[in-house]
């Protein structure tokens, strides 16, 4: 069917658009920047700053842009004197309710609250401040500062609509309206899986993860500690962005130097333990498919905690299907605090592990059980984000651009691409078929076979032939789709013999713990990345990475051997 | 200079008035759900400000309340608190000089004793529980949840069959709300913030005078389940259960005991309000789905009747829905004279066009509802010679719409208002001659804000007459449902929530026969909610689909306007018979009224939440 068209002139520009189109998208498509604060296209449309009030010819009452579709011939005016008085009114109501202690907020420099405020010229508010504060726990990995949130209500859409978990809500009524834990829940009680993603789209610093960096400065500065720090794969693919690095300038030899400047003793790689989870997950998923009916199918990836989480909380009944495979993040530290110590005769309860991933959930993940398998403590002591991370390198006053380049350290360092593409949707699922194929058939997978797994579509099926079977294959990002796929399992709409989730959109590279963008289109040119690394590595699958190979061999012996079941498997 | 002068008020003052004014309206669109606390704050607030300031407990004791009440919002205040409000609340009431300081007080005592919940939720959480999840006025105050803003705005744009299809959606009966509802949609109506309510009801006239309900396709059924629910009783609500039933794909068989169907469609409600032939529309659109009806058929254990035993074991479930058929006595002595007839039984001769010969009669009616004036304008029309209604209040507390008694007075009721009956009169033959009433003295105002009545010291007077209707209310047929073990409470089936009879597997009940007698619309929304219920309980999910797109709102700028009425027949005219009286609105009014509209569906809160779901 052929879509109506309407004409319209924005500022002067003459545009066509399909009919139904907001002003907003009309405008971007004849050029006209609008600003917008609680705007999230697709998610929350909800017109509740009224930043984005428009002018119409003809109409005394302003429309506000991001929920407005285009009316044929209208003459809309997003700069007149009205709009202009308007959104910079209601921009000082925003800043009269909002704690605007930028030089100490975390989100200074990317809050969209501020860059508003200064793209206005506003320089002073007529209005009383009034504050709202409420407690918080703030051991919790989620940090909610009720002071600064401007009730552009984007956490309880993302929470609704994008993850399906529900936590956030409005409470109360009339001037006291705001958002809270739903139910009448602490935040601890609640839900949360953390998968950060109502911090990635918070405008302002009312949502953000725990600040663990004082811990890390700590651990740095005491002599007798050896910190060895881990670095996830999909943060290599935004760390720049924050620091306005070129691409060049961003390269994983770039980042090692950073973390070598920084002071870490040694600097490895999450994609090292990645190609080590692959070698217990593709074994187990072989070992499963010979025992087929002794198992609840499909088996599920365990890498992500916000999916296990999930799962844990609202389907406890396919805890089972889990792979019972602990996250390249875990295995990391289990290995450090063992093998890696007694390797360099370190003592494991002198070392503190550090890990820095795109994810707020893995904060709560180092502090679950059996994950002090070394016995050492925790496994992983200190996680802290990519945010953290790049706050870590300002407050160092680093200039990852002027640094040589330098590859990670041994024996923890090298890694496959499998080991890399863990970081997007599909890598996960992708990397474990390569290594089963081997196991299998008893020779690699031509490259790109799996290649059907990729995308940023929420869930992606594939079967593929492996040693005569054939194997059901998907790939599930984001939340909601995975409630809609456990949902679909459930009711036998589909079956599948090996799935993989990650809890955010994209997967890791859109995780919680990144840098902030509005853009939902990031986490596919951050996973580009990811893919872009794999065609450049040496070796493509996990069992081929030469460092994991000499792991066995020196201290593992078998993938489910007796000491990997002990250090690198949990029980569900 | 002079000794006096004559006071006109200033432009300030008349501002005021004008902002009184507002207010009022404004409090009449008060939206459900908010927080009572945060209410009272503000009402309380309003009280201080009426303060002259001359006593302590109003001047200072309201500002004080409003700063315990605001640390209680604020989620800073101790339990304590909640005594030193009443307390202090108890002291101004006691001691504050007049109305302005007490009544205030009062307020807060009430909300407190009204709400103290609300009070502590706030003091140990921090928030309200208060949740609101539905704030479009007028779906969220109709018993059905009918999208009224959607067919308001396809009225609008001429599209009256889409107007139909949207309705029923979750109104199998459009054509009789649009005659006969009460319109609970329009109490709230955000539009009064402007000027005054949409006239909602008169907009869905226009829908089905033009596109008329028989002639606009029910939609497409799903798969059939080869389930069968038995609906026990034709009224509004066992055929809406019944219509939304076979929508599903289960096949309803509807069992009524009359030879029409229709319920108190047809044998309450008379001709004028509602012509016989609309009704016919609704019906033969909800027959159209496929739904199987036996007439004349009863339920018991006499003979001919179907034991509901039996119903049980042949139906996969059944719904209960006998409404409220039976008349109610006054219990006074002389009420079995000949010539005393019940509301219930006059109507339904009516309906069955079995006019009761009163014609030249003196008529008197006992009751103050909407049936009691049914039966009043009704008795006008028949040709009697003098009809009064005799109620024991006053006018302004006659349950009756005010449309209605307006219209009673304007074909020549005659109202004795604080007249209890106290005998009914007899002559020698046993006919009425006369009702004997006892005048009544208004009193105080109990706690739901009705004025009491208490005998007058008077003699009672004597109201001659040949015909007494009884209108105190309809009682429920429950004996034979609970000869089976179905539970009845104060004479009503007793039926949860969600419509199930407790310990009656598969067994359902609604309507009148569960809240006793009530509007249609929510006998309706009961035959809706019992379709969904029955569906989950036989293992299926269905929805109910609406595939009408809803016209996007404009841009128009919303100026004050007022609000279009339908016409009526004049008075004189409509009295000498029983045709429709109430004309539609013309094109040009529809569309003016339709504009009205402020879509509520559109602008405020739904656009977080989504309002109201499109399907359910």
């Amino acid at each position: 069917m052929n879509r109506k068209t309407v004409n319209i002139i924005i500022d002067g520009v003459r545009v066509r658009v399909p009919e139904g189109t907001t002003i907003m998208r009309a405008a971007k498509k004849a050029g006209v920047e609008i600003p917008h604060l609680c705007y999230l296209e697709g998610v929350n449309e909800i017109s509740a700053c009224k930043v984005c009030v428009v002018e119409i010819a003809g109409k005394s009452k302003l429309v506000t842009a991001c929920n407005s579709p285009a009316e044929d011939g209208m003459v809309i005016y997003t700069n007149s004197p009205k709009a202009r008085r308007v959104r910079r009114t209601n921009v000082q109501l925003l800043l009269s309710q909002h704690d605007c202690n930028c030089p100490t907020c975390a989100k200074s420099g990317s809050c969209k609250l501020q860059s508003l405020s200064n793209d206005l010229g506003i320089l002073d508010v007529p209005y009383e401040k009034d504050i709202a504060r409420a407690p918080w726990d703030k051991n919790f990995p989620l940090i909610r500062d009720s002071a600064k949130c401007v009730k552009c209500m984007r956490c309880v859409q993302v929470c609704d609509k994008m993850q399906n978990v529900h936590v956030w809500d409005t409470c109360n009524t009339g001037a006291r309206t705001t958002v809270d834990v739903a139910d009448n829940k602490s935040i601890a009680e609640s839900d949360c899986v953390l998968c950060g993603q109502c911090i990635a789209y918070c405008p302002t610093g009312a949502l953000s993860e725990r600040n663990d960096l004082d811990k890390i400065y700590e651990a740095l500065d005491n002599p007798g500690v050896v910190t060895v720090v881990q670095v996830a794969p999909a943060v290599r693919a935004a760390w720049g962005e924050a620091l306005g690095l070129p691409r060049e300038k961003s390269s994983e030899g770039h980042m090692v130097a950073a973390l070598k400047k920084i002071g870490f003793d040694y600097v490895f790689d999450t994609s090292f333990s990645a190609d080590l989870t692959i070698m217990e997950e593709a074994a187990e998923l072989v070992q499963r498919l010979s025992g087929k009916e002794e198992h609840r199918w499909p088996m599920f990836t365990s890498c992500c905690p916000g999916w296990v989480d999930f799962v844990a909380a609202r389907y406890p009944r396919y805890l089972t299907s889990l792979s019972t495979a602990k996250s390249p993040q875990q295995m990391f530290g289990a290995v450090a605090k063992s093998y890696f110590a007694a390797k360099t005769g370190i003592s494991a309860e002198k070392i503190c592990s550090i890990a820095v991933m795109p994810c707020v959930s893995k904060k709560r993940e180092a502090t679950k059980l059996m994950m002090d398998s070394a016995g050492a403590g925790r496994d992983v002591d200190i996680v802290i984000t990519t945010r953290e991370f790049i706050r870590l390198i300002r407050s160092m006053y680093i200039y990852p651009e002027r640094l040589e380049p330098k590859p990670f350290d041994s024996p923890l360092g090298e890694s496959a691409g499998a080991g890399v593409i863990f970081g997007v949707t599909g890598g996960v699922a992708e990397a474990a078929l390569r290594t089963a194929y081997a196991i299998i058939e008893g020779k690699n997978p031509e490259k790109g076979s799996f290649a059907e797994v990729r995308g940023q579509e929420g869930r992606k099926e594939a079967q593929f032939k492996i040693g005569g079977k054939v194997l059901k294959v998907c790939s599930v990002n984001g939340l909601s789709n995975a409630r809609k796929l456990l949902d679909d399992i459930e009711a036998g709409v589909n079956t599948y013999d090996f799935v993989e989730v990650m809890a955010c959109p994209g997967g890791c590279v859109g995780g919680g713990g990144q840098p902030f963008s509005d853009d939902r289109d990031k986490s596919k040119m951050r996973g580009d990345k990811l893919y872009a690394l794999d065609e450049k590595r040496e070796k493509h699958c996990s069992h081929e990475n030469p460092e994991i190979i000499k792991l066995y061999e020196e201290f593992f012996g078998s993938p489910l051997g007796e000491k990997a079941q002990r250090l690198l498997h949990v029980k569900y | 200079m002079s000794r006096m002068q004559i006071v006109t008020p200033n432009a300030a003052q008349l501002t005021v008035e004008r902002l009184y004014k507002d207010m009022e309206r404004r409090i009449v669109a008060s939206p459900p759900g908010l927080c009572p606390v945060d209410l009272q704050l503000s009402f309380l607030r309003l009280c201080h400000s009426q303060t002259c300031g001359k006593c302590v407990p109003c001047r200072v004791g309201l500002g004080q309340l409003q700063r315990l009440i605001e640390s209680v919002l604020e989620g800073n205040a101790r339990m304590s608190v909640i005594d030193l409000i009443r307390n202090t609340a108890e002291d101004i009431m006691n001691s504050a000089d007049c109305a302005i300081g007490y009544e205030a007080a009062r307020m807060v005592l009430n909300g407190l004793k009204g709400f103290e919940e609300e009070y502590i939720h706030h003091i140990k959480y921090g928030k309200c529980s208060v949740h609101i999840t539905q704030s479009v006025p007028c779906v969220a105050l109709c018993p059905a949840g009918v999208d009224i803003p959607g067919y308001v705005a396809l009225v609008k744009d001429g599209r009256y069959a889409d107007a139909v299809r949207l309705i029923r959606k979750d109104n199998p009966f459009p054509t009789a709300c649009a005659f006969v509802c009460e319109k609970p949609c329009e109490a709230r109506c955000r539009r009064n913030l402007l000027d005054s309510s949409v006239n909602i009801r008169g907009l869905k006239r226009m829908a089905v005078d033009n596109a008329r309900a028989d002639k606009v396709p029910v939609p497409r059924k799903a798969e059939s389940t080869g389930k069968k629910v038995a609906v026990i009783g034709g009224g509004p609500g066992g055929l809406s259960a019944a219509y939304y039933l076979e929508l599903m794909g289960h096949h309803a068989v509807v069992l009524e005991e009359k030879s029409k169907l229709g319920g108190m469609l047809r044998y309450g409600i008379p001709n004028y309000r509602f012509p016989r032939e609309r009704l016919q529309e609704d019906i033969d659109a909800i027959l159209s789905t496929g739904v199987e009806v036996k007439l004349n058929t009863k339920v018991g254990n006499g003979e001919g009747e179907i034991p509901f035993g039996k119903l049980r074991e042949e139906y996969d479930a059944v719904y209960i829905s006998i409404g409220a058929q039976t008349d109610k006595k006054i219990g006074i002595e002389g009420e079995d004279a000949q010539g005393v007839i019940s509301a219930v039984e006059m109507l339904r001769r009516i309906g069955d066009d079995d006019m009761p010969d009163i014609k030249g009669k003196t008529v008197v009616i006992v009751g103050g509802g909407n049936v009691a004036m049914d039966c009043t304008r009704s008795a006008l029309r028949m040709g009697a010679k003098k009809v009064c209604v005799a109620y024991r209040r006053r006018r302004e507390d006659m349950t009756a719409l005010p449309e209605e008694i307006e219209g009673a007075i304007a074909e020549g009721a005659e109202l004795y208002d604080l007249r209890a009956p106290k005998k009914i009169e007899a002559d020698e033959k046993g006919r009425v001659s006369a009702l004997w009433a006892q005048p009544q003295i208004i009193g105080q105002i109990d706690d739901w804000g009705r004025a009491m009545v208490y005998a007058a010291d008077l003699p009672p007077v004597r109201i001659p007459c040949d015909v007494v209707i009884v209108a105190v209310g309809q009682g429920i047929q429950t004996r034979h449902f609970e000869e089976e073990g179905i539970a009845v409470k104060r004479g009503t089936i007793a039926a949860m929530e969600d419509s199930e009879v407790r310990d009656m597997q598969g067994v359902f009940a609604g309507g009148d026969c569960v809240t006793g007698p009530a509007t249609v619309i929510r006998a309706i929304a009961a035959g809706k909610v019992a379709a969904a219920n029955i569906d989950e309980y036989l293992g299926y999910h269905h929805v109910i689909p609406c595939e009408v797109e809803i016209p996007p709102v404009n841009f128009d700028d919303k100026e004050p306007c007022g609000r279009i009425q339908m016409r009526e027949t004049e008075a004189s005219e409509r009295k000498r018979n029983f045709l429709p009286y109430e004309q539609c609105m013309t094109k040009e009014e529809a569309c003016r009224e339709a504009s009205r509209c402020l879509r509520c569906d559109k602008f405020g809160y739904v656009k977080l939440k989504g309002g109201k779901p499109a399907i359910w």
